[in-house]
């Protein structure tokens, strides 16, 4: 299968979603989708089959604002039908605009930020004391990582040595009222979670490729916890939603919504 | 006075439980000491984990364990946990819907004269108004014991608050109890004493001192704050002339408010709350704090008789 293929295209569901529900945060959406589509097409053991045993990977998507990219790709994957994405922000509907483990294929309620690495920790702790092998995998946006609670479990999760556990950040410089850097510094990040004692992996985070060597490599670190610093493109795959604040949120138009869809056809139709 | 404060008794009962179920597990934020849990800590360790001083993590951590199969038990000073980790209990415990327990312990003004950063004075309305979570406050250490008992084996999430000083006995070792009802410690005609935690061992006191004045009180002790016994406030409304509530804890949004609200809804008639002011509380020991605010035995009952 052609991940890098399946990005694309899985942006598309993105885009349909967030057009029909005039809801949604697509530009966090776009630029984590590489690292989604990694780990479930990849990495991680997790499966619809799979999903009520106790040896399954755990994910949490502790940037819950990127839900649409999620529910893109649990979809894809089988985890409940894609005709379910209409349903996405709907009156009642249970696919809400934050991650909710009523959801086949969610693990945990997120939304608020700086819960998702404690719970991480939880989980690998919960690992570690009854000897199993499955791994948890948390993506945080980089503007989450201002969250002190953030860093309570960085201190744990070292503290523990939990190789078990592989965290993302999201490092698209842009959150909601700015640049990163405008709102509270985020510099150096590869060598603040170095010195809290994690195994930093730094990469462009909207190539495939290097999300997986990443993985890949922090699957082979022992005693001690590993995040991978995603250096990606807020916005990724349509041109004039990258590197654009206002499309931290902003609801595509008639035009943009065709104009997204056709430019993420062409990128798609490039991959080889 | 015996000698056991409650959290000893959870100690006791988790030592117990956690011998038969690997995943019953204990979680503290540097507070083994305070939680009285260094057995607990001394003879499971690989089933105690230390946290440091961090109550988000530490609800964190217990919630992700929870969501693996782990029954976990958390416990940090009251004030803390009930301030520092709301919104860690309101997504990870109460909204994720985890099977993680916490108590505060030394709550209320268990810490006399620490001050306010050391008291838990607001807990109850905290915990109770978040959706999810279950609030019991026990009184002695029976009831603590088969509140307990009950939580080792059930699957819901919960609060629960316990003082930090040794607590005289309320019951004996076969009293009537049920985890999400009240018990009515003494019937009575004229008024009803409704209270919790440790207070009630006052007013079970005062119940006896009305006695003596002829006066006929109920004595009820809501140790489930949520979900409240509403039928037996219901009850004592429609038998008893007016209600007296009693709590270590302010007034606003604790068990004064929730039975008020429940009489307020049902069948109304007066209801008294004696409780903390919203205002820092006098620098003392907790026997002294209770009694200059008016809800120790001899506080409630005096109330009362000049209420009737």
């Amino acid at each position: 299968m052609n991940l890098k293929r399946k990005a694309f295209e899985l942006r598309k569901d993105v885009v349909e979603m967030i057009y029909r529900a005039k809801n949604g945060h697509i530009g966090s959406d776009f630029s984590l989708m590489e690292i989604l589509v990694e780990l479930y097409y990849r990495q991680m053991n997790v499966t619809p089959e799979n999903f009520r045993d106790d040896d399954r990977d755990r994910f949490i998507l502790s940037k819950g604002h990127a839900v649409e990219s999620l529910y893109a790709v649990l979809a894809d994957r089988g985890f409940f039908p894609k005709d379910d994405l209409k349903n996405f922000s709907t009156h009642s509907s249970k696919y809400i605009s934050h991650p909710t483990n009523k959801i086949n294929g969610i693990e945990m309620n997120t939304g608020s930020l700086g819960h998702g690495l404690g719970l991480g920790v939880g989980m690998a702790l919960a690992a570690k004391m009854d000897g199993k092998n499955f791994r948890v995998y948390v993506v945080m946006g980089d503007g989450e990582v201002a969250e002190g609670s953030v860093w309570e479990a960085a201190t744990a999760g070292s503290h523990y040595k939990l190789d078990n556990l592989i965290a993302f950040v999201d490092r698209n410089h842009l959150q909601i009222s700015g640049t990163t850097e405008e709102v509270m510094s985020l510099k150096s990040q590869e060598r603040r979670w170095e010195s809290f004692g994690w195994n930093v992996i730094s990469i462009p985070g909207n190539d495939i490729e290097a999300v997986s060597c990443a993985v890949t490599l922090a699957k082979k670190i022992s005693g001690k916890p590993t995040v991978i610093i995603a250096h990606t493109i807020k916005g990724f795959g349509v041109s004039f939603m990258e590197n654009q604040i206002v499309w931290h949120h902003r609801i595509p138009n008639d035009e943009e919504y065709f104009a997204a869809l056709k430019e993420l056809d062409e990128r798609s139709a490039r991959c080889e | 006075m015996n000698k056991f404060s409650n959290k000893m008794i959870i100690n006791d009962v988790l030592c117990r439980a956690a011998a038969a179920d690997k995943n019953l597990v204990v979680l503290c934020s540097d507070s083994r000491g305070s939680a009285s849990l260094e057995p607990f800590a001394k003879n499971f360790p690989a089933q105690f984990v230390e946290v440091g001083i961090a109550e988000q993590n530490l609800v964190s951590i217990a919630a992700g364990m929870a969501a693996c199969g782990k029954r976990p038990f958390v416990f940090s000073p009251a004030s803390f946990l009930s301030t520092r980790a709301v919104d860690q209990i309101k997504v990870d415990v109460g909204y994720s819907h985890t099977n993680v327990k916490l108590v505060g312990v030394s709550g209320g003004v268990s810490y006399g004269d620490l001050g306010l950063t050391h008291q838990a004075v607001n807990d109850i309305a905290t915990i109770a108004s978040t959706p999810g979570l279950r609030v019991f406050l026990p009184s002695d250490n029976f009831q603590t014991e088969k509140i307990f008992q009950a939580l080792v084996h059930d699957d819901e999430p919960a609060y629960i608050r316990v003082g930090r000083n040794p607590v005289a006995d309320v019951y004996d070792k076969n009293f009537s109890f049920e985890l999400h009802k009240s018990t009515t410690i003494q019937d009575g005609s004229d008024v009803t004493i409704i209270s919790c935690g440790e207070i009630v061992q006052h007013a079970k006191a005062a119940g006896e001192l009305l006695k003596a004045k002829k006066i006929s009180a109920r004595v009820i002790d809501m140790h489930c704050l949520k979900p409240i016994d509403a039928a037996a406030i219901i009850k004592a409304a429609k038998e008893t002339k007016f209600i007296v509530t009693a709590e270590e804890h302010v007034k606003i949004g604790g068990l004064g408010s929730i039975v008020a609200q429940v009489v307020a809804e049902n069948f109304l008639v007066k209801v008294i709350s004696l409780g903390l002011p919203d205002s820092p509380v006098i620098p003392a020991a907790p026997e002294k704090i209770f009694k200059h605010y008016g809800f120790d035995a001899e506080g409630i009952a005096e109330k009362i008789y000049s209420s009737m």
